[in-house]
């Protein structure tokens, strides 16, 4: 493993370093470089299937790169040994674009498991700690429901009380409203903002909602479909006024383009 | 709790000087053991007329512990009509705060109720009934669709029929050839240590042949079948249904009859007896292996005998056993693929019970056909 250099507060939390992704022989993206700051709402953008979602599965950790460093700190994710990326794992909460819950458990105990895994508290205790996962996204009273049993928004929210489990400062939400009414995907961005600030997480999201990335996202990264490479840097809002590539600004302002 | 345990969370109330003043310190990040609680009653020395508030000087690092304590808190104050003043506290606590609804769920987990045999013995009578005459309507509208498709006028697409053949046939080949051969042998050698007793060894010919025809090679090929087959028709459509898959199939018009389980059934239909076939004929051949090896039978003395042993009316009923086995194992396996739950653990179950119902039946059908043998005198 190299030396890395001392983790500060004013370098960036997560640092994408030329990072190339690739399933196999098919390249997805390519020379990705990015820096995610503490505390921001950083936004993968782009254009559908050019590669947001595995862009996220690496910076989970479900996909190795082909190429490049993903550092978190300044530690190496790939580079460290498996206990030290598990330890860095926990600091994640991830909310799946298909809530991915565990079918044959009820919400309850989807939420109870991570914690049931991974820390030494009685159940008493982690009963409450569900009942406040819960509560705070507004699921208390599906507490004993079945996934089976909720509707799509619902799961959301319940993926999101069972991401907070175990008090995460980095969470990644793919595609959070896919499949949601506006009005529930509007309160659904509410909750992500409020929870940012009250838990002081840096959240990571995957989307190409624009009303929402409008709303929620400082910073950001766009994704260009052809070229399979990242063509501009900056907040959702600066990209639709100011970016100089034309292409990037249509797709921010929801005009048509040849190229989309 | 004790408050002299340095860094471990602890709160205290005073209410001297006419104020409610409740003192929070520590690291409340506790990653085992119990979290702090805040009693129901924790506000019952505190002053009605003053307001709640906090001092959090000597608060360290928290996590959503904290929350949860402060939860509770609000709750007993407004239980107690205390005003909750969360001026004091940390900004991103009160943020997490302001998302909670005020009370907790009072609700206790659902709870069974009493066995009751009675009603226990009720819903299984209306369960067996259900599955009956579900099973019955499935059998009606397959064979039905069957007959279509024989006519050339069902809608069964070749391409699935095809694949689940070489499914059912080509690729169970070896797991029948190797249990066939051992139970052929293994009927030699039990044969061959009793008829050597009274020097009639070239009757293992006979003992093999009849019970391998007549019995073991049907059933042996049928509970390969359930294990393999049936769990695997079970589990497929199990996961169809849990994705939506089945749904999507009915809303387009397209029977589940005729798409999953005719192709399924008929190729069981198809392969079953004529492994049953091959699979006497593996027999045969280790039954052979051992008794030229251990008997000193010659090779054309126990195919001769085996050939005046095993009349044809055997085979025929073997085949017709064979292809009653390959009905019913087709049939329930989808059927219980199509009756699963949705979730993950459900795919499980229903593959689990497809291979025992398989098995179960299989053997069950297999005495019923023996008695029907015994009262025709075949």
């Amino acid at each position: 493993m190299a030396v890395e250099a001392p983790a500060s507060h004013s370098a960036p939390l997560l640092r994408l370093d030329g990072v190339t992704l690739a399933y196999g022989p098919k390249v997805i993206q390519k020379n990705i470089s990015m820096d995610v700051r503490r505390g921001s709402v950083f936004a993968v953008m782009g254009g559908s299937g050019c590669g947001k979602s595995t862009v996220l599965r690496s910076m989970i950790g479900l996909l190795r790169p082909a190429a490049g460093h993903y550092r978190l700190e300044g530690v190496d994710y790939w580079a460290a040994n498996d206990a030290r990326r598990t330890m860095m794992a926990q600091r994640f909460g991830v909310l799946f674009q298909s809530s991915a819950l565990w079918s044959s458990m009820t919400v309850g105990e989807n939420v109870a498991l991570p914690m049931q895994m991974n820390t030494r508290l009685d159940a008493t205790s982690i009963r409450a700690q569900v009942e406040l996962k819960l509560g705070l996204v507004g699921m208390l009273q599906a507490i004993d429901q079945y996934p089976s049993e909720l509707s799509g928004g619902m799961k959301k929210r319940a993926g999101l009380a069972r991401a907070l489990a175990l008090d995460p400062d980095i969470l990644f939400f793919d595609e959070p409203s896919a499949g949601l009414d506006p009005i529930t995907s509007a309160r659904l961005d509410e909750l992500i903002l409020n929870l940012r600030d009250g838990l002081g997480a840096t959240i990571i999201i995957v989307s190409h909602e624009l009303p929402s990335l409008f709303t929620i996202a400082d910073d950001g990264i766009y994704l260009d479909n052809v070229t399979r490479t990242p063509i501009a840097h900056g907040s959702p809002r600066y990209l639709r006024d100011h970016c100089d590539d034309p292409q990037v600004r249509a797709f921010m302002q929801r005009l048509p383009s040849n190229t989309a | 709790m004790d408050a002299a345990t340095e860094g471990s969370p602890h709160w205290q109330l005073e209410t001297a000087g006419g104020q409610n003043r409740l003192t929070l310190s520590g690291d409340w990040t506790a990653q085992r053991g119990s979290l702090p609680r805040f009693p129901a009653d924790g506000l019952r020395a505190a002053r009605p007329a003053a307001p709640l508030v906090f001092d959090t000087a000597p608060l360290g690092r928290w996590n959503s512990a904290l929350v949860t304590f402060l939860w509770e808190v609000r709750q007993a104050a407004a239980d107690a009509g205390i005003a909750f003043d969360g001026a004091n506290l940390p900004s991103s606590a009160n943020k997490l705060l302001g998302l909670l609804p005020p009370a907790r769920v009072t609700q206790k987990p659902r709870r069974r109720g009493w066995f009751n045999p009675l009603a226990a013995l009720g819903s299984w009578t209306l369960d067996s009934l259900t599955e009956v005459g579900v099973l019955t309507e499935l059998t009606a509208t397959t064979t039905w669709n069957g007959a279509r498709a024989v006519l050339g006028r069902s809608r069964m697409r070749p391409v699935d029929l095809l694949a689940n053949i070489r499914d059912a046939g080509p690729d169970s080949l070896l797991i029948v050839s190797i249990v066939n051969f051992l139970l052929g042998a293994i009927l030699a050698f039990v044969g061959a240590v009793q008829l050597e007793k009274f020097a009639a060894g070239v009757y293992v010919a006979d003992l093999v042949g009849i019970a391998m025809v007549r019995e073991m090679a049907a059933v042996m090929t049928a509970i390969i079948m359930a294990g393999r087959t049936g769990g695997a028709y079970a589990a497929r459509i199990a996961t169809m249904l849990g994705n939506e898959e089945i749904d999507a199939l009915t809303v387009t018009g397209i029977p589940v009859s005729s798409y999953l389980i005719l192709p399924s059934v008929l190729a069981l239909v198809i392969t079953m007896p004529l492994l049953y076939l091959y699979g006497c004929l593996v027999s045969m051949v280790g039954g052979c292996v051992v008794a030229v090896a251990m008997l000193h039978v010659t090779l054309a003395g126990y195919v001769t005998q085996t050939l005046g042993a095993v009349p044809f009316s055997q085979f025929i009923f073997g085949f017709i056993k064979a292809i009653v086995f390959a009905v019913f194992i087709g049939l329930i396996s989808c059927r219980i693929g199509l009756k699963a739950g949705r979730s993950a653990a459900d795919v499980g179950i229903a593959a689990t019970r497809a291979v025992v119902v398989g098995v179960v039946g299989v053997i069950a059908i297999d005495s019923l056909f023996a008695v029907i043998a015994n009262a025709i005198g075949i």
